[in-house]
C-alpha cells in the first residue's frame, strides 16, 4: 500500500505502474501584432483579414523580430523561475503543408531564450516542484479548413505568423491531476503578467502531451509516446489515462512500446497512431539566416524584472503571513489575478476574515450559479466591502445580509440603499427590543412558565418568535441578552 | 543627338540637369535601342509604354536635383517591382505581379530613375552564364556565340550593349562581378548588409547582395550611393556611415596598401589571366599603391564551403514556392501529388539539384558533417581577411579564371560551371565589398576584369582605386552591334 494517498498507479495483476508525463504547452503570447510582422492578431477576425506578405511568405518578404514579444517571452521565464538567455537563436524547422506559407517554422532549437526554471504545485498532500526544461519562442502555422468542400482544402492564414511561447516541462508529472494542477498554475502565472489569457477555447493554450509508464520504483524510464494539439485539460487527462493504460496493456502483454506521435480522438476517447518514429519528419533545422541572433542585454532583462507584479506563490505567502488566511483560502483567493485584486479590493475598507468568508461562499457560489467569472461579477467589490462593513457594525445581521446581497447579485446597487429602502437594518435599540420581548412574553404566557419550570429548550422558540415579529430585524445578540433577562 | 545611348550615366545625368536633353528623348533613345536589340535576349519582360509615359511626366515636372533626374533604367529580374511581373528567371513565377517594391529599386525611383524593364537571369540567381533562365539564354554583345556570365546575365549584356545606361544586379558569390567581368563593364558587390534585401527574391539570403552594374567607376559610385541605405525591414542590413560615394571618389590612392593572396594562383590558371593580374599589380603600382604579399589559406575551401552553405539556405529559402499561393500550379491528386508536380515542373534543373544539395546537407546525420562544417570554416575564410587587413587595406585579385565561356559549353558540367566563382566567393563568404573592373583582353579580344576587394564598409576605398586604376588601364570594349540588323 502507498503512504500517499493521492499517489496515481496503475494496478495490472500483481504489478503497478507509474505514469511519466511531460508536456510540451504553447500558450499564444499576448501580443497585438505577430512575431514576425505587424499583422493584427484578433481571435474571430473574417479568414484571411490579418494577413501581411510576411506572413503569406511573398517573394523577397523579410522577417523582422517584434521586441514586444521578446519582452512577453522573457517576462515569463522570469515568472518560471527561469534562466533568461542572453542570446538566442531562431532556426528554421523545415516541412511543407498548405497552410505553413514559408516552407518552414521559425522557432528556436538549440539556443531558445529561455533556460531551465520550476513550477510549484500545490497538491492536495503538499506542495510538487515540476521542472521548466525550456522556454521558446515560435510562429503558429494557418489553420487549414477540411469541410467546407468536399474536394478541396481552404487555408486561413490569419494565425500564420502568430507568436507562441513553447514551454517545455521535464518529465516530472505522475498524474492526471498533477497536470491539472500545472496547467492551471501555468496559466495562472502567465495571467498574472499578462503574457498569455490562457483562452484554451480560442486555442491560445493547447499542449503536446508526453506519455511513459514503469513499473513502480524502477529509475528508468519507459518508451514515451507524443500526444499531439490537446486542447482542454480535461481531454489531457483523458488521453493521458488512456495512453498509459494501453501502453501497460502492451507491456503485460509482453510486447514492446513503439516511440510514436498519436493523436488523441475525443469523440472515441482513445488516442491512435499518427506517425511512428521512423516515419518522423526530418525538419532540418539550421539558423534563420534573414534573422540575426537575439541578444538581450542584463538591463533590458532587470527592466522587465522591475515590471514583474507579485506572482501568485509570493502572493499567496503574503496573505498567508499578513491576512491570516489559511493555506486552503490563500490557495483560492490567488489562483487567479483577477479573484486576488477583488479580494484585496474588499479588504481595504473591511474586515478580512468575514470578507474571505463571504467571497469563498456567498459570492464564488453566487457567480458559479450564474455562470460567470468574477471580472463578470454583479456586485463590484466596493458594494461587496460596504456590505460586509453593515454586518461587522450591526447594521444588518447575517441572515439579513444574504437578502441584501441576492437583491445586489440582480444589479450592482449600494447595500445601504437596499437596506433603508427596505426597511431592512437591523433593530438595536434594546428599549425597542424589551417592548417586542414582552409582547412575545406575553402572548405566550403558558411557554414561558414552562421554561421557567426549567424547559431551557424553549429558549429557542422565544429567540425564534422576536425574529418573527421583528421581520428579522431585531439584533440577535441582543434579543439574546434581554431574553435571558426577562424569562 | 543620336549617340544617347553611348554616354555614361554621369554624362547624360549632367545632359538632363542642363537641360540639354529631356528624359524623353533619353528614355526613347534607350527603349528603341532596346527594341532592337531583342536577339540579345536581355529582357524577361519590357515596360517601354510606361518608362516614356513615366519620362513624359518627368519633363513636365522636372526634378532637376535628384540624383538620377529621369534616367531609364532595366534592372535585374530578381528585384520586385510593384505592378511589373517578377520572375526571377523561373517558370514557377512567370505570372507573379508583385504589389510591391524592393527597398533597393524604391530608392532609385525616388532619385528620379524611370523603369523600362526587367533583366533576364539565371533562375533564382543560380548559375555563372545565364543558360539556366526559363527565358532562354542571353548573348554576350562582345560575341554572339558568348555567354555574358551569370547570374546577373541580362544586367551585364544590357550595360555592356548600352541598351539601359546602368543597372543593378544581384551577387550570391560572384553573380554581379563575373558577369561584369565577362562584358567588360564594371561590377560592385558592396558589403553584406549595405543593400536592403527587402524585395529581392532570396537565394541565398546569407550571402545576397544587391549592387551596381555599370559602364564606369564613377557610374557605378553613384549608383551604390542611391542603392545603400539602412533599412528596418531587412533585420541583416546595417546602420553604419555610408559615404556620398560619387562625391568622395578620388583618383589619390597613393600609399594605399594593396595585397596579392598567393593562393589565388590556383592549379591550371591560363597565362592571360595571370599576365592580367601582373598587370594589374603594375598599374596599381603606377597609381602609388604598395604591393605586399599576403596568404588568405582557406581560400581552396572556399568553394566547397559556398556549395553547402548557398544550396542548404536557397532549399529552405524556395520551399515557399509551392503552387499554394501564387505563382504556377500544376493539379495533382492531393496536396502532396501537388506539391511534385509543380516543383518538378516549376523549377529547372539547376535549381533541383541545388535544392536537393541542399536538403541532403541539412539533414539529420549530414548536418553536422556538412552545414556545421562548412559554416566553421566559412569563420576561418572570414579570419584570413581579418588577419590579412591588418596589413593590406584591398586585395587586388582576377575575377574570373577565364573569359567569357561558349554558350553550352560547360552546360552539362556543373562542377566546371561551379569553379568560374573560385575568385568571387570568399567575398561573399566574408560579407565583403569586391568590385570587377574590365582591365584587358584575351587572345580573342575578350574582356577580362580584375577584382578589388575591401574591408568591410569599405566600399569608398574599392572605388576610388578603381577610378584610379581605371584610369591607367584605359580599357576599351569591342562592342560592334552585330545583332543590330
Amino acid at each position: 500500500m502507498s503512504k500517499n494517498k493521492s499517489e496515481y498507479l496503475i494496478n495490472r495483476h500483481d504489478n503497478q505502474y507509474e505514469v511519466v508525463i511531460g508536456l510540451e504547452v504553447h500558450a499564444q503570447v499576448t501580443s497585438e501584432s505577430k512575431l514576425f510582422s505587424t499583422s493584427a492578431t484578433k481571435f474571430g477576425a473574417e479568414p484571411n483579414t490579418q494577413v501581411s506578405l510576411v506572413d503569406a511568405a511573398f517573394p523577397g518578404m523579410l522577417p523582422v523580430i517584434n521586441e514586444y514579444c521578446v519582452k512577453q517571452a522573457i517576462k515569463t521565464g522570469i515568472g518560471l523561475k527561469a534562466k533568461i538567455n542572453k542570446r538566442s537563436v531562431f532556426d528554421r524547422k523545415n516541412y511543407f503543408y498548405a497552410d505553413l506559407p514559408q516552407g518552414y517554422q521559425i522557432s528556436q532549437f538549440k539556443d531558445p531564450i529561455v533556460g531551465e526554471g520550476k513550477v510549484i504545485l500545490d497538491m492536495p498532500d503538499g506542495q510538487k516542484e515540476v521542472g521548466i526544461e525550456r522556454l521558446h519562442l515560435e510562429q503558429d502555422a494557418g489553420k487549414s479548413i477540411h469541410d467546407l468542400d468536399p474536394k478541396n482544402t481552404f487555408v486561413d492564414l490569419n494565425r500564420s505568423g502568430v507568436a507562441l511561447m513553447e514551454i517545455v516541462s521535464k518529465p516530472d508529472l505522475r498524474s492526471p491531476d498533477e497536470v491539472n494542477a500545472y496547467i492551471k498554475k501555468l496559466r495562472s502565472i502567465m495571467r498574472y503578467l499578462g503574457t498569455c489569457d490562457g483562452n484554451m477555447q480560442e486555442g491560445s493554450l493547447r499542449a503536446d502531451v508526453n506519455v511513459s509508464v514503469r513499473k513502480k520504483g524502477s529509475k528508468e524510464f519507459g518508451t514515451r509516446c507524443e500526444i499531439k494539439n490537446v486542447n482542454s485539460i480535461k481531454f489531457m487527462q483523458m488521453a493521458i489515462e488512456y495512453e498509459a493504460n494501453r501502453q501497460v496493456d502492451l507491456i503485460e502483454d509482453g510486447q514492446i512500446i513503439d516511440q510514436e506521435t498519436r493523436l488523441f480522438d475525443t469523440k472515441k476517447n482513445e488516442t491512435r497512431s499518427m506517425r511512428s518514429k521512423e516515419d518522423a519528419h526530418d525538419y532540418r533545422y539550421f539558423p534563420d539566416p534573414d534573422l540575426l541572433p537575439l541578444e538581450v542585454s542584463d538591463d533590458f532583462i532587470d527592466n522587465l524584472k522591475s515590471e514583474i507584479p507579485e506572482l501568485p506563490d509570493e502572493k499567496k505567502k503574503r496573505f498567508i503571513e499578513k491576512f491570516k488566511l489559511s493555506p486552503y483560502e490563500a490557495n483560492i483567493l490567488v489562483s487567479d489575478i483577477e479573484t486576488s485584486n477583488y479580494f484585496e479590493n474588499v479588504i481595504k475598507k473591511s474586515d478580512v476574515k468575514l470578507s474571505t468568508n463571504w467571497i469563498i461562499g456567498e459570492l464564488f457560489a453566487a457567480l458559479n450559479e450564474k455562470n460567470l467569472e468574477i471580472t463578470e461579477s454583479p456586485i463590484s467589490a466596493g458594494n461587496l466591502s460596504k456590505l460586509i462593513n453593515l454586518i461587522k457594525d450591526g447594521t444588518i445581521s447575517g441572515k439579513i445580509a444574504k437578502t441584501v446581497f441576492e437583491q445586489m447579485m440582480e444589479g450592482d446597487k449600494d447595500p445601504k440603499k437596499i437596506v433603508e429602502e427596505k426597511g431592512l437594518k437591523q433593530e438595536s435599540d434594546p428599549k425597542a427590543l424589551e417592548a417586542l420581548i414582552d409582547k412575545v412574553i406575553d402572548d405566550n404566557r403558558d411557554k414561558a412558565t414552562e421554561y421557567k419550570s426549567g424547559k431551557f429548550k424553549l429558549f429557542g422558540f422565544f429567540v425564534g418568535q422576536v425574529m418573527k415579529v421583528s421581520g428579522g430585524k431585531a439584533n440577535p445578540q441582543l434579543v439574546n441578552e434581554i431574553l435571558k433577562k426577562k424569562l | 543627338m543620336s549617340d544617347i545611348t553611348k554616354q555614361s550615366l554621369s554624362e547624360l545625368v549632367e545632359n538632363i540637369k542642363s537641360k540639354k536633353l529631356s528624359s524623353s528623348e533619353v528614355t526613347k533613345a534607350f527603349v528603341e535601342r532596346s527594341e532592337k536589340s531583342k536577339e540579345l535576349n536581355a529582357y524577361i519582360t519590357e515596360d517601354y509604354a510606361n518608362a516614356l509615359n513615366k519620362a513624359k511626366k518627368f519633363d513636365e515636372k522636372p526634378k532637376l536635383d535628384l540624383k538620377l533626374p529621369g534616367i531609364p533604367m532595366a534592372v535585374k529580374d530578381l528585384f520586385c517591382t510593384k505592378d511589373l511581373r517578377t520572375t526571377a528567371g523561373s517558370k514557377i513565377l512567370n505570372n507573379f505581379v508583385p504589389t510591391y517594391e524592393s527597398t533597393v529599386t524604391q530608392n532609385i525611383w525616388n532619385e528620379g530613375a524611370i523603369l523600362m524593364g526587367k533583366l533576364n537571369c539565371d533562375e533564382f540567381a543560380m548559375g555563372s552564364s545565364n543558360e539556366t533562365s526559363f527565358f532562354g539564354n542571353v548573348q554576350n554583345p562582345i560575341d554572339k556565340n558568348l555567354v555574358p556570365g551569370g547570374s546577373s546575365g541580362g544586367s551585364s549584356s544590357a550595360v555592356s550593349a548600352q541598351l539601359t545606361p546602368i543597372t543593378i544586379g544581384t551577387d550570391t558569390g560572384g553573380s554581379i562581378r563575373q558577369p561584369a567581368s565577362f562584358t567588360g563593364t564594371v561590377g560592385l558587390k558592396p558589403t553584406y548588409g549595405s543593400c536592403s534585401r527587402y524585395g529581392i527574391v532570396a537565394f541565398a539570403s546569407s550571402l545576397d547582395q544587391a549592387g551596381p552594374m555599370a559602364q564606369n567607376v564613377k557610374d557605378c559610385a553613384l549608383l551604390q550611393e542611391v542603392i545603400s541605405t539602412y533599412d528596418e525591414k531587412d533585420s541583416t542590413s546595417i546602420d553604419f556611415k555610408r559615404n556620398a560615394y560619387s562625391k568622395e571618389l578620388t583618383k589619390d590612392i597613393k600609399g594605399k596598401k594593396i595585397g596579392i593572396p598567393k593562393e589565388y594562383r590556383v592549379d591550371g590558371m591560363p597565362k592571360e589571366i595571370e599576365d592580367l593580374w601582373k598587370k594589374g599589380i603594375e598599374y596599381a603600382k603606377d597609381c602609388g599603391a604598395e604591393i605586399i604579399d599576403i596568404s588568405l589559406p582557406h581560400t581552396n575551401y572556399a568553394l566547397p564551403t559556398y556549395y553547402i552553405v548557398a544550396p542548404a539556405e536557397a532549399s529552405s529559402n524556395l520551399a515557399r514556392y509551392d503552387g499554394v499561393k501564387y505563382g504556377f500550379r500544376a493539379e495533382g491528386e492531393n496536396l502532396t501529388d501537388m506539391y511534385e508536380k509543380t516543383r518538378s515542373e516549376g523549377f529547372g534543373a539547376e535549381v533541383q539539384r541545388r535544392i536537393m544539395i541542399g536538403t541532403y546537407v541539412l539533414s539529420s546525420g549530414y548536418y553536422d558533417a556538412y552545414y556545421l562544417k562548412a559554416q566553421k570554416v566559412r569563420k576561418l575564410i572570414k579570419n584570413d581577411f581579418d588577419e590579412a587587413y591588418k596589413k593590406v587595406d584591398a586585395i587586388l585579385t582576377p575575377s574570373t579564371p577565364s573569359s567569357a565561356f561558349k554558350i553550352g559549353e560547360k552546360t552539362n558540367d556543373p562542377v566546371s560551371m561551379y569553379l568560374n566563382d573560385i575568385f568571387t566567393v570568399p567575398v561573399n563568404l566574408a560579407g565583403l565589398p569586391g568590385i570587377s573592373i574590365p582591365a584587358g583582353h584575351d587572345a580573342n579580344g575578350y574582356p577580362l576584369g580584375l577584382q578589388i576587394i575591401g574591408k568591410a564598409f569599405d566600399e569608398q576605398n574599392i572605388l576610388n582605386i578603381s577610378y584610379a586604376m581605371e584610369e591607367k588601364i584605359n580599357f576599351k570594349n569591342n562592342i560592334t552591334d552585330w545583332w543590330i540588323k
